[in-house]
């Protein structure tokens, strides 16, 4: 094959990738007696992922302009009892629906631009901003529920965070069909991607990411695109947080909480580095997919759910540890 | 005084990939003199003072203190043997007070507990010695430069220096507190401390040297007691070489209107503006020491710094610049002084570098064409002849000079009206120096008004239609290519004669 040295790198470094993958998959069935790849699991992990991993798109772009969002478990808590508030009473579940839709993902755009506006205007580390916001945002959400879950009786609301589509398809492979959620995170997951790898915007992020100084003197509004990363984070926050209380029928004040810190997990685990300047959303998902795995595997084996999070812990460590030894290998040649 | 020196560094050699940084040089410092070390940039200074330091090895060469062969490998060795050094950026921690920094790493103790009473009698002792008086207990980042610098000196005596390297010390300073570190720097010489005086100001040495080296081109010209020489002896031995001879001819500008005209431009920070006017196809060269303006002038010019007032007119319009992009737009490229803080993203590919600045045109339905940024980039990475396995290698991979040419592609994928470049060949070698100015006189050629400035006086004279000699962020004295010399630059930029 006629292929540059470059090429044939990633070439083998895919391929080595794939097999490692192929050969732990069919380990893990095994070891959980072919319950691991049962269509119905497979269902299940993907669906319990989904709300971080669309968290995680959105922290995987503030995390690359070399930022960080805290707010985000805090927002899908404030925007989701904003959300099950708008619709108490909405006699037409069509336009409680769209509202709702609107409110929370509107709140969470809102609340990421109140995240950005310091760290562009007045250069404040946004890790105190999105810290401050976490905390005004939980307690907004307990002030505007009174502390208490607010119920959703908004059936096509619910079905986006609880039901399936595409029965027949589902049918195929012996499921009710294809659960709501999941297809949301691959749109989101796909659209990130997009974003990131194929326009300006996305380009513009790595830059800054990259070398600020360089993309300012470039002609790069650098503020602009900062505050559209937080924008993308909390208005996503707010996604997110559709799934979350449509699956439960509920907006609930305490809900959300570490999420953030599942997110970053999943961005760092994903290969995208908090320097900034490096990551991808395809890595993010695989990080998300890590982690749901993990603890789906957990759940089979009936780890104790205290030692579940020891495992955690260390599994994040030593992927970061891998991947760091595996760049400097790379980087060595 | 004692003639034997205090330290001897015999046949000091170093050579970087390409660069033949010191060839064989030996300088030595007695105990109570202050001896200046002189040279343009590039002439070896900052070498011969690193591996002084310990920061840097040599290649070959040997070096005796108080007679005894030293091998100083790391900056703890120095300052065992009593070397301490005063860079131009302080070693200080902003946040700790006056005192703390003194005694930074030997806080005299009980069982890790700092004993605060032997601390300030150990630094007011100090103080005295030195006959100076500093708020003990504020903070770094609250004083003043000349301050900092006293604290800085202080250190150094605190750790029984007996050999103190101080490089540019006077740069920063205003002439009252040069004449008060004057006052420190006696003290120190009648106390049997030995000074290295590094600095590009020749009236100053002549105030407080006693004796001279001077280094060309990484090899030793000559040491001599400072009153057997003039000034513009030493500046002859500086510069001592004729012109290079790889300078391309340069087009000589036919138009008399000025393209671009900056008037009473006020860089932030200054008081004063600063007035001067380029034509089409001229190269307006600026000379000027380290800390004389260039680049503070340079970044208000083109928005990179939002200036404080005054003008900048293009073909007679005069522009509303607030920042980069508005001076883009206008037509207005700045390659910056430093490639890797300012000019790339280096953990981005010669591709995403050079379409960064102008990636609007490449954008169809959404998304970045990158087939159509191929095509744009190869043909320039081609002129320019930048060597690269392939433009989406990372910039980081690529050497000093095709880095370089990267920065410099960014500016060309558009055509420019003016292009500000700052020290455009610093840190690269002789042959990509060679594709430059011929670049940078071809684009002139094609109407291109370029204002240049570079700490490189050959290269300024070499390349420049007309050169601006800056002192004090002031453009003091204009020359035209025919009359100027190495010798009156200096003389204009060091301040040896009035403006």
């Amino acid at each position: 094959m006629n292929l540059t040295p470059a090429a044939r790198q990633t070439l083998l470094r895919a391929g080595g990738f794939i097999v490692g993958l192929v050969v732990l998959l069919v380990v893990l069935n095994a070891w959980t007696h072919g319950d691991f790849l049962r269509p119905f699991n497979v269902s299940n992990v993907l669906k319990q992922i989904a709300v971080y991993a669309v968290l995680a798109v959105g922290q995987t772009f503030v995390i690359i302009t070399a930022g960080i969002d805290l707010s985000v478990g805090s927002l899908i808590a404030l925007t989701g009892v904003l959300m099950a508030g708008v619709m108490v009473g909405e006699p037409i579940a069509a336009v409680g629906l769209l509202v709702a839709i609107g409110v929370g993902v509107g709140a969470g755009g809102v609340a990421g631009a109140v995240n950005g506006l310091p760290v562009v205007r007045f250069n404040l580390p946004p890790f105190i901003t999105t810290l401050a916001m976490m905390l005004m945002a939980r307690g907004l959400a307990f002030m505007y529920s009174g502390g208490r879950p607010i119920e959703i009786d908004n059936a096509a609301f619910n079905a986006i965070g609880g039901g399936t589509l595409f029965p027949g398809l589902g049918h195929l492979i012996g499921l009710p069909g294809i659960p709501a959620p999941v297809l949301v995170m691959l749109a989101v997951v796909i659209a990130g991607h997009f974003v990131l790898t194929r326009t300006r915007f996305g380009r513009y992020v790595y830059a800054i990411g990259g070398n600020e100084e360089a993309a300012r003197l470039s002609g790069i509004n650098v503020a602009g695109v900062k505050m559209g990363v937080y924008i993308i984070s909390g208005a996503l926050a707010g996604l997110a947080s559709l799934l979350l209380a449509g699956r439960l029928s509920t907006g609930i004040p305490q809900s959300g909480s570490g999420y953030e810190l599942q997110s970053i997990a999943a961005v760092v685990v994903g290969g995208t580095s908090l320097m900034g300047g490096r990551g991808s959303i395809v890595g993010t998902f695989v990080g998300a997919l890590l982690i749901g795995v993990l603890n789906n595997l957990m759940n089979l084996l009936n780890v104790q759910s205290y030692a579940q999070e020891v495992v955690l812990g260390a599994v994040i460590l030593i992927a970061v540890l891998l991947d760091e030894l595996r760049k400097r290998y790379f980087a060595s040649r | 005084m004692d003639a034997a020196p205090y330290l001897a560094m015999r046949g000091i050699s170093k050579t970087y990939p390409g660069v033949h940084a010191l060839d064989g040089v030996s300088f030595d410092v007695r105990a109570g003199e202050v001896h200046a070390l002189v040279g343009e940039n590039g002439a070896g200074k900052s070498t011969l003072m690193k591996i002084l330091a310990g920061a840097t090895p040599p290649d070959a060469g040997t070096i005796e203190i108080r007679g005894q062969a030293v091998n100083i490998r790391t900056p703890r060795d120095a300052e065992r043997l009593g070397v301490a050094i005063i860079y131009q950026e302080f070693n200080l921690v902003p946040g700790l007070d006056v005192a703390a920094n003194i005694v930074l790493g030997r806080e005299p103790n009980r069982a890790g507990v700092i004993d605060a009473r032997a601390l300030d009698e150990q630094v007011l002792s100090v103080l005295k010695r030195l006959g100076l008086d500093l708020p003990l207990r504020a903070e770094i980042r609250t004083l003043a430069v000349a301050q900092q610098q006293q604290t800085e000196i202080a250190k150094a005596l605190s750790v029984n220096a007996r050999l103190i390297v101080m490089d540019e010390p006077s740069a920063a300073l205003t002439p009252d507190e040069v004449d008060k570190l004057f006052v420190v720097i006696r003290k120190l010489r009648s106390d049997g401390v030995g000074i290295v005086y590094i600095s590009h100001r020749i009236d100053e040495i002549f105030t407080i040297a006693d004796r001279i080296t001077v280094l060309r081109d990484g090899k030793l010209v000559e040491t001599g007691a400072a009153s057997s020489y003039k000034a513009d002896d030493v500046i002859r031995l500086m510069v001592g070489r004729p012109l290079s001879a790889h300078f391309p001819t340069l087009p000589a500008p036919t138009q008399t209107t000025p393209r671009f005209a900056v008037r009473e431009l006020r860089v932030p920070r200054r008081d004063f503006g600063v007035t001067f006017e380029v034509r089409p196809g001229e190269i307006f060269g600026l000379a000027g020491l380290v800390g004389s303006g260039r680049t503070s002038l340079l970044r208000a010019v083109c928005g990179a710094d939002v200036p404080a007032g005054g003008t900048v007119e293009l073909d007679g319009v005069t522009l509303r610049i607030r920042g980069p992009s508005d001076a883009i737009s206008a037509g207005l490229a700045f390659v910056t002084e430093d490639r890797k803080a300012q000019g790339l993203v280096l953990g981005m590919s010669v591709r995403e570098n050079v379409t960064l600045p102008h990636l609007a045109r490449f954008v169809r339905l959404l998304m970045v064409d990158r087939r159509e940024e191929t095509t744009a980039v190869q043909k320039l990475s081609d002129e320019l002849r930048i060597r690269t396995p392939s433009l989406e290698q990372l910039a980081r991979n690529l050497s000093g000079g095709n880095q370089q040419k990267v920065v410099l592609a960014k500016w060309l994928l558009e055509t420019a009206k003016v292009i500000c470049f700052d020290e455009p060949t610093r840190g690269i070698d002789v042959g990509a120096k060679a594709e430059i100015y011929e670049l940078i006189a071809r684009l002139a050629a094609g109407g291109v008004a370029i204002v240049m400035a570079s700490s490189e006086l050959p290269e300024v004279l070499g390349m420049s239609t007309r050169i601006g000699v800056m002192r004090g962020g002031r453009i003091v004295k204009v020359f035209d290519r025919a009359e100027a010399t190495q010798e009156n630059v200096i003389r204009y930029a060091t301040g040896t004669v009035a403006a």
